[in-house]
């Protein structure tokens, strides 16, 4: 996993998104185990409380779960998983509306200009 | 209990203060950043903490004792300065070492220097700067202490030894451990730490957690320091 922090917010929230990002695409599958805080920490660079911080947030969010003796899992639970999945979405979808408005392209426009892309995705 | 306590912590050199009544707590397992310009106080700090100065009013405790050959069991310190015999190899100094210090784990600091493809056998004075450094440090971390006291750690090292020295200090501290690393470098060492503390003309500027520093800011703590110490 390649870790890249930006200068904006806190950065176990930026380590819970990209974590979210990696279970709903499925780059982490269901139930798979995840390595040590202390590991994922150096690999990633960051303090350990805060990758641990970070594991915590997505454990009360479900999408994580600890076994005492093991370790900690991603979820198996299909539907939380797409639900992040969706709002993920959602968030992208919203990112993507609002940066075309600010270039001044109105709602019905929007096709058009996917339809433009995937003609020239084609051509390439 | 905090492993270090500082109350009313004073110290002049003539009539330059240097250090000007600071209040400051580190309570044990998190890694802290003692931040400022140059000329800020961070060395006398150290120093303060480590006996190596006495405090001129106020008082520093380690562990909750003063400064002494106790606290020094404590304290595992990076000077600044290169302090070690150059005619000594890796190897020597390994020896050395363990016999100063009884808490040194001579397993660690071999698993850290083959990790370093370096040369144990060679004296010092043959290595690189950038190699002495990391060797250096191997040592310091290489201890069981209760806190770490690591001054400039990464001064004057290229971005791939900055990230080799950052990557020991996190994979080798213990959780009950402390680690103090003063920097003006911020950006480079903020992703680290779990506390700042931004020294200002001998006194304390801020001290905050740096992740909730970043959300109240919106900004990296780098950022945040540029703001606070605008010339």
């Amino acid at each position: 996993m390649e870790w890249n922090f930006d200068s904006g917010g806190p950065i176990y929230g930026q380590i819970v998104e990209k974590l979210k990002r990696s279970i709903a695409s499925g780059e982490l599958g269901p139930g798979e185990r995840l390595p040590a805080v202390r590991e994922l920490a150096v690999s990633a660079g960051v303090n350990p409380n805060t990758f641990q911080r970070a594991l915590s947030e997505l454990e009360r969010e479900g999408l994580v779960y600890a076994i005492r003796t093991s370790g900690r899992y991603v979820t198996e639970d299909r539907g939380i998983i797409d639900s992040v999945r969706r709002e993920l979405a959602r968030r992208s979808v919203r990112e993507f509306l609002s940066s075309m408005e600010a270039l001044g392209f109105k709602r019905e426009e929007l096709h058009g200009l996917i339809d433009l892309v995937d003609t020239d995705k084609k051509e390439e | 209990m905090a492993i270090l306590k500082c109350s009313g912590l004073t110290k002049s050199f003539g009539r330059v203060t240097a250090l000007e009544a600071v209040d400051l707590e580190v309570e044990s397992g998190r890694i802290v950043g003692l931040l400022g310009p140059n000329g800020s106080g961070k060395t006398t700090l150290i120093k303060l903490a480590n006996g190596l100065l006495a405090p001129g009013s106020g008082e520093i405790l380690v562990g909750g004792k003063k400064p002494g050959t106790e606290t020094k069991k404590l304290i595992s310190f990076l000077p600044e300065r290169q302090c070690l015999p150059d005619w000594m190899s890796a190897r020597d100094l390994m020896g050395f070492y363990a016999d100063f210090y009884d808490d040194f784990d001579r397993a660690a600091a071999e698993e850290m220097l083959k990790r370093l493809e370096l040369d144990t056998g060679k004296k010092l004075k043959h290595l690189s700067k950038g190699s002495r450094e990391k060797v250096q440090l191997i040592m310091v971390m290489a201890r069981r202490a209760k806190l770490y006291l690591l001054d400039e750690p990464i001064g004057g090292v290229d971005p791939a030894a900055r990230d080799y020295i950052l990557e020991t200090i996190i994979s080798n501290y213990n959780p009950e451990a402390s680690v103090i690393i003063s920097t003006h470098l911020i950006a480079d060492v903020e992703r680290v730490l779990d506390d700042v503390v931004f020294l200002n003309k001998g006194r304390v500027a801020l001290a905050s957690s740096a992740d909730d520093l970043r959300e109240r800011h919106g900004k990296s703590v780098d950022m945040v320091f540029r703001e606070v110490f605008k010339c």
